[in-house]
């Protein structure tokens, strides 16, 4: 038998026929429970999106959420809001979908997208909930490659649309204990307060290398040290999402006060 | 067939007489890293005892069929599959420990003890016995992982489970928290502590030079 067992042929055949069923199974697995991944991928989004604007508190983040967000889509090119079911739009699918997105060339690119979607959500949070009518601050998606991958995060903005609340990312693989640090709560803290752009609407955050940032400065901010990709990638995310082809036309909306006719 | 006393021995065996990290020092790696929280510790062995029990099991199945030139990859493979799935379940049910856990399940394909277990028992070993042999060696890892998250939960945190049983100084309470205690080192030295202790209880353990 165990001679038998050292043939080519059954070499070949117990490897194909292992990878088969491995793979069956691996895929079996992955496509039954996406439908639950995905739920709690929303969950997770929603939550972050409030503790963007720091209003997450309490376990039931759904009711929180629907209390305090409302989700509109906005055309970037525009800056207009779109009627449109937000609930029905799935804003990942179409950054990579050539039907509703647009392809970027690499002058305007800084963020390594490659393509962005046309419309993207926008989330208006409400202090005092949705029915004040009364928008208090706005969170944008914004996402722009690292070192590893595709960082994903979220910025909270007052509702002059230019001094950050809060950023938030909620999915990325940058490496653990250095790029990883951008969800670091101390980290992302330096940038409560500063300015998006400056007096005359450019984008203006600065991340410098660690310890030079003056703290005084409303634009400056100190990179994370050991991840000088990572922190290029966070620049370069908020240089895009910030400029003309990003949320600017929408934010020169939000100065004109777009928020408070609808 | 074995009996059920072999089997006794088998599940709980490696508990404290044969324990993977404490005697045979495998596993050490995420030993360091999921030990800061109980929670983590806990869900950590439970993924670890399940594919080592499975992987097993499995590799016990076609133990004669596997050529020896490409048993490693066999085994990497199975042991690989089996960790995937437990990772996708973790993000559909448990997605918040599973977000802390992050890499750390993946690395599970690397840990000796699954990998050690395959080679040295499920390659000679009826699917059964083998099964079994997979759950005694998870169970070791994962009463010594409690055992030092519980430490380094409680004095470091002042919590366990996330509930309060220190009241912190910055809280308003008694206990100053001890922050080497998060920090992975910790787990050397605690593991080191628990090592002597149970050679000493259990003097057959020690190393004769």
């Amino acid at each position: 038998m165990s001679n038998n067992n050292e043939s080519i042929g059954k070499t070949f055949f117990v490897v194909i026929g292992l990878c088969l069923i491995c793979a069956i199974f691996v895929s079996t697995a992955a496509v039954g429970l996406r439908p639950m991944q995905n739920e709690n991928k929303l969950l997770d989004a929603q939550k972050n999106i409030l503790a963007a604007v720091g209003m997450l508190e309490g376990t039931d983040v759904k009711a929180q959420f629907e209390k305090h967000v409302q989700i509109r889509l906005v055309d970037l090119d525009t800056g207009e809001f779109v009627d449109q079911d937000p609930l029905t739009y799935d804003y990942r699918k179409m950054m990579k979908d050539p039907a509703g997105s647009i392809s970027l060339d690499e002058k305007d690119d800084q963020a390594k997208i490659k393509t962005r979607a046309k419309i993207a959500p926008v989330y208006l949070a409400y202090a005092d909930g949705v029915a004040s009518k009364n928008v208090t601050s706005l969170v944008l998606p914004v996402h722009g490659y690292g070192l590893w991958s595709t960082m994903h995060g979220f910025l909270a903005l007052d509702k002059d649309g230019n001094t950050i609340k809060g950023l938030n990312y909620y999915e990325h693989g940058e490496t653990p204990g250095l790029g990883a640090e951008i969800q670091n709560p101390k980290w992302v803290a330096q940038f409560v307060g500063k300015k998006l752009m400056d007096d005359a609407g450019n984008p203006a955050i600065k991340i410098l290398k660690p310890g030079n940032a003056d703290a005084a400065s409303a634009h400056q901010v100190d990179g994370l040290s050991g991840a000088t990709i990572t922190s290029n990638g966070v620049q370069n995310t908020f240089a895009f999402w910030s400029g003309a082809k990003g949320f600017a036309p929408f934010l020169t909306k939000v100065r004109q006060g777009a928020l408070n006719n609808g | 067939m074995a009996s059920a006393k072999e089997m006794k021995a088998l599940v709980f065996g490696p508990v404290f007489a044969n324990n993977p990290i404490a005697l045979q020092v495998l596993g050490i790696c995420s030993a360091l890293a999921v030990t800061t929280k109980l929670d983590k510790a806990l869900v950590m062995g439970l993924a670890l005892t399940l594919v080592t029990a499975f992987s097993s099991m499995f590799i016990s199945m076609i133990r004669n069929h596997i050529p020896s030139s490409v048993r490693i990859i066999v085994q990497m493979t199975i042991i690989a599959s089996l960790v995937i799935v437990v990772d996708q379940i973790l993000k559909a049910y448990a997605y918040n420990v599973a977000k802390e856990l992050s890499v750390f399940v993946g690395l599970i394909i690397t840990n000796c003890i699954v990998m050690g277990r395959a080679e040295a028992y499920a390659m000679k070993s009826p699917p059964l016995m083998s099964f079994l042999d997979g759950i005694g060696n998870g169970l070791g890892y994962t009463v010594l992982l409690v055992i030092v998250a519980v430490v380094r939960e409680l004095l470091g945190s002042g919590t366990l489970l996330g509930v309060e049983i220190l009241p912190l100084i910055s809280a308003g309470g008694w206990y100053q928290p001890n922050g080497l205690l998060l920090m992975p080192p910790s787990a050397f030295f605690i593991i080191g502590l628990l090592i002597w202790m149970l050679r000493t209880w259990r003097p057959e353990q020690q190393e004769k030079h």
